[in-house]
């Protein structure tokens, strides 16, 4: 078994381990750093294959942004535990049936069908660079489908912003460009009056 | 050199490459922590003559062993954990706080030759690497079971979370410019004297990236989280050793993002000026002057500028500085297809 191998065995039985606790632990924080773990090992698993751009990018986008707003939600909402837990037993069978039958069709797809298609990647010398050669297919062969997903990921933002845009004329703001721009007058009034005593 | 390298390679055996990496880890982490300890006293030192008082100057000559016996006092200290806090996640928090900012470490170059892991994607590394520190405050802030920790620890979690998209903008700058994200090749693309370093052509960048480095570590002017008047930062109810291991983290941080700065934009090693006197000093020199220079400044800003009110804080995040990033990011990328682009580069 070379090194590799128990690497790769290492990181996905914690993987595994990881992503059992995700369904299983008690409480909701706990599970969503459970998935925080299960990422960071996915992007160990990545980083075996050399694709080191994306375990980089999954680490940083999911891990760095993603479930932190996540936790956000999480924590700030009051959850009640014990009414979340209700009818697991009920739901048990339909997802069981549903996660074997996915465990049956991804394990078709990578023994008999990919056998043929999926190799594993031929390793590349220390210099070569995983990000370049990725920037350079996405700006040129796959730059017209590359602009779609962002032009897609544009509407998304729009519409996300649109749909939770509301005017809240009770909530009081700053104006900076007033507060910078402010004169002495605007604040300070001078009064021109005779002095009351004279000279003691 | 090379023949003690051999015969204690002989003696490890197949255990070597890990022995070697740990030595080298040590080699990166001792003077490290050695180099924080010695900026809390010069941070003292200096915000107190900026002040006009000396500073610590009882614990050994001239104070010199202050930060031993303050390490010392907070290693005796009890470790006080809260009723109803989550005690595994409590204790948790800080070590995913300075683990991230020691881990980032890895691929900091201090010279050509001397960097622990020469990686392509350095950059993203650090910045991916960076990113997960913010997962110690929000913790830290949930966990202690205190509603002040708490919104302190959701108000600093946002914060980091904001600024984090300008000062990955003002690195797209930087890497564009350089055309790789090895901080080492980004050193190299900054060859010669100071006025071939990126911080002129990307000033604004550089601007963008030093403030919000100082956001990112929660620092003054942009320190919430100690704000005497409101006390709600994420560490209220830490004590101890618990509290040291954040303490050190931020510090950590702050050397890593001088080094950074320093590497990225004001020419790592390169010698201030490419002639005589200036290029006899090794590069290692230049380049911890450069560090000094940056962390002197951000002692400064603690000493000068008065704290941020919350909400400007998250204004000059997302509606001043992401914009400028953007458009100077367009700037660059349009002058380069230009006879102008040399300048850029």
């Amino acid at each position: 078994m070379s090194f590799e191998t128990l690497v790769f065995y290492f990181l996905a039985s914690i993987l595994l381990f990881a992503g059992l606790r995700v369904v299983t632990a008690r409480h909701p924080v706990h599970a969503a750093l459970f998935l925080v773990l299960s990422f960071f090992t996915g992007a160990g698993l990545w980083l075996l294959l050399e694709a080191e751009f994306l375990a980089i990018t999954l680490v940083l986008v999911y891990i760095g942004a993603v479930m932190v707003l996540f936790l956000f939600v999480v924590m700030m909402l009051n959850l009640n535990i014990d009414k979340m837990r209700q009818g697991f037993w009920d739901n048990l069978p339909l997802a069981a049936f549903v996660g074997i039958l996915m465990a049956i069709e991804m394990t078709l797809v990578m023994t008999v069908v990919g056998r043929s298609v999926v190799t594993s990647p031929e390793s590349h010398a220390a210099n070569y660079s995983n990000t370049k050669e990725l920037g350079r297919l996405l700006y040129t062969d796959y730059v017209y489908p590359f602009e779609l997903a962002a032009v897609i990921l544009l509407v998304a933002i729009v519409a996300a912003i649109a749909i939770t845009m509301r005017r809240r004329p009770e909530t009081k703001h700053q104006d900076p460009a007033w507060q910078v721009s402010v004169k002495r007058e605007d604040r300070v009034r001078l009064i021109s009056m005779p002095a009351e005593k004279k000279g003691e | 050199m090379n023949e003690l390298v051999m015969t204690l390679q002989g003696f490890f055996g197949f255990a070597w490459p890990l022995v070697y990496s740990m030595a080298k880890i040590v080699a990166i982490v001792a003077p490290l922590m050695l180099g924080l300890a010695y900026l809390t006293y010069a941070e003292r030192k200096i915000i107190g003559y900026m002040q006009v008082r000396i500073g610590p100057n009882r614990v050994g000559p001239k104070g010199w062993l202050q930060p031993i016996a303050d390490g010392l006092k907070l290693l005796m200290k009890e470790i006080v954990i809260p009723a109803g806090a989550n005690k595994g996640i409590f204790l948790l928090a800080p070590v995913l706080a300075i683990g991230p900012a020691l881990a980032a470490w890895a691929v900091v170059p201090f010279s050509p030759e001397l960097v622990l892991a020469n990686i392509n994607a350095s950059v993203l590394y650090i910045m991916a690497i960076t990113s997960m520190g913010v997962y110690g405050i929000v913790l830290a802030g949930w966990a202690s079971n205190s509603k002040y920790a708490f919104l302190g620890g959701m108000r600093a979690a946002a914060q980091i979370v904001s600024y984090e998209i300008a000062m990955g903008f003002a690195l797209v700058g930087v890497l564009m410019a350089a055309q790789s994200l090895n901080l080492g090749e980004i050193v190299k693309a900054q060859q010669g004297g100071v006025f071939n370093w990126y911080w002129l052509p990307l000033f604004p960048l550089f601007i963008v990236y030093l403030i919000s480095g100082l956001a990112e570590l929660n620092r003054a002017p942009f320190d919430v989280v100690e704000g005497e008047s409101e006390i709600i930062g994420f560490h209220v109810e830490y004590s101890g050793m618990s509290f040291a291991i954040f303490f050190l983290a931020e510090y950590a941080n702050m050397i890593l993002v001088a080094t950074l700065t320093s590497l990225m934009f004001l020419g790592g090693w390169n010698p201030l000026f490419d002639f005589a006197p200036f290029n006899w000093i090794p590069g290692i020199f230049w380049l911890l002057a450069k560090v000094l220079f940056v962390l002197f400044l951000f002692l400064w800003f603690r000493a000068t500028f008065p704290r941020y009110r919350y909400d400007q804080i998250m204004r000059l995040g997302w509606k001043v500085f992401i914009p400028v990033t953007l458009v100077w990011i367009v700037v660059v990328s349009a002058a380069m297809q230009t006879p102008f682009g040399y300048l850029f580069h």
